[in-house]
């Protein structure tokens, strides 16, 4: 067994630990609360592209964008995986990516190329170890997501889909359900699913200026854009909250490893007092 | 009483405005147009400037600077699409060559190979962004 002073040490450090993940966990839940206001925040823009997208798919039903047009069979997709860039929030990250990893694989058996856009660090970390075609990337996006730090990679994503390189592009991120649950998913965001844009209400045509064709085209990649900024929004919200749960059940589990260290502690302190006392009446014996 | 109509100014970051109106005027790029409540639908692109909108029961006008985005107009309803103020073509070029200076920076310098790593992606990452706006630029 070992010593009282080896157990001393081992509840400091043990302590010391659970200390910084309290603190951590306290720093998660603020943020937490920031990122989700910045999450609603940033639907209006979503929705009300959506309204723009749906009222011109309608009113232009013969007048289909290459984002729109379905294309046959698929030979090279593009992913963006969002991740976050820190770690030690759970099985956040290890969601995400084990979706990503199966479906990268199912496509490979289909014969079908993947190019990948990473945002956060730890998705570009495990698609480079996967040795997957990374197309661009952006890291270090702290704890507010700028809309002009994403627009360099995605460009590169939406030409690419444009010129006809990609077939169809995908989004994977983690889903905000409530603090508690994040889901990983998997999104397609070209070509447009038309579902996407059904439920607005009254058809009519707009008067476009300068043109239409030039219109559609900046409210349809703006619209991607916005998606892709609010799946970087609600993956930011989903990291806080896992860290906070995480960090939580850290705390928790460092109370515990006390509690039986200071039980052990205790225990090796009453056993080497009776050990004395044994001795000393041994010792007393002995002379009397 | 006058006749409004609601208006959205909204940005992908945050929310301007929302609120009843009685004129707004914005920048498209053609030229600035004024809507009025009852207007016709209407889409159009938007070039840098400001948004002005005359609040319903006030003298008050409001003032939103936009960097561009697009103006949706239907009879009652006005929404701005704005994009956030810091964008544009030749800004994104301008962070393009700057990311590429600096990863190639980090590059000469390799003390560590996870740094050296790193700097290659960020170097790859830039050429990726610059190659994008180059294309971009033929294409008009």
């Amino acid at each position: 067994m070992a010593g009282g002073k080896e157990i001393r040490t081992k509840i400091k450090s043990v302590q010391n630990t659970q200390k910084i993940t309290r603190a951590m966990e306290m720093v998660a839940a603020a943020k937490m609360r920031k990122a989700q206001d910045r999450m609603r925040t940033a639907r209006p823009y979503g929705e009300k592209m959506r309204n723009v997208a749906a009222h011109m798919s309608r009113a232009h039903p013969e007048y289909t964008h290459p984002f729109m047009s379905e294309r046959g069979n698929s030979k090279r997709v593009g992913i963006i995986v969002v991740s976050s860039d820190k770690g030690l929030c759970g099985g956040l990250n290890t969601n995400v990516l084990r979706l990503v990893l199966g479906k990268m694989r199912a496509w490979e058996q289909e014969g079908v190329q993947v190019d990948a856009c990473a945002i956060g660090n730890k998705g570009l970390g495990f698609l480079q170890r996967l040795g997957a075609n990374v197309v661009s990337s952006v890291t270090g996006l702290g704890d507010t997501p700028h809309l002009d730090k994403l627009i360099g990679p995605v460009k590169v994503m939406l030409d690419a889909y444009a010129e006809g390189r990609l077939d169809s592009l995908h989004v994977f991120y983690t889903k905000f359900v409530n603090t508690m649950k994040q889901e990983a998913m998997m999104e397609q965001l070209l070509p447009l699913k038309s579902e996407k844009l059904e439920g607005a209400h009254g058809v009519w045509d707009y008067i476009y200026e300068p043109d239409a064709k030039n219109v559609i085209d900046l409210v349809l990649r703006r619209y991607i854009e916005a998606l892709i900024y609010q799946a970087v929004a609600e993956n930011m919200a989903s990291e806080q909250s896992a860290r906070m749960v995480a960090m939580k059940a850290a705390s928790d589990n460092a109370g515990n490893v006390i509690g039986e260290l200071k039980l052990i502690y205790n225990k090796t302190r009453q056993a080497a007092i009776t050990k004395e006392l044994a001795e000393i009446c041994a010792g007393a014996a002995a002379v009397g | 009483m006058a006749m409004t109509m609601h208006v959205d100014i909204v940005s992908a970051e945050e929310t301007f405005f929302s609120g009843l109106a009685e004129f707004v005027a914005a920048p498209s790029i053609l030229g600035e147009v004024g809507v009025y409540p009852r207007h016709a639908p209407m889409l159009t692109r938007l070039k840098p400037g400001s948004v002005r909108v005359k609040r319903a029961m006030s003298e008050e006008e409001e003032l939103v600077y936009v960097s561009g985005g697009i103006l949706e107009v239907q009879p009652d309803v006005v929404t701005v699409l704005a994009d956030s103020a810091i964008r544009g073509e030749d800004l994104d070029e301008a962070k393009a060559i700057e990311a590429k200076q600096r990863a190639e920076e980090a590059m000469k310098d390799r003390s560590a190979a996870i740094e050296f790593a790193r700097a290659e992606a960020e170097l790859a990452e830039a050429i990726a962004q610059l190659a994008a706006i180059q294309k971009l630029r033929k294409k008009r």
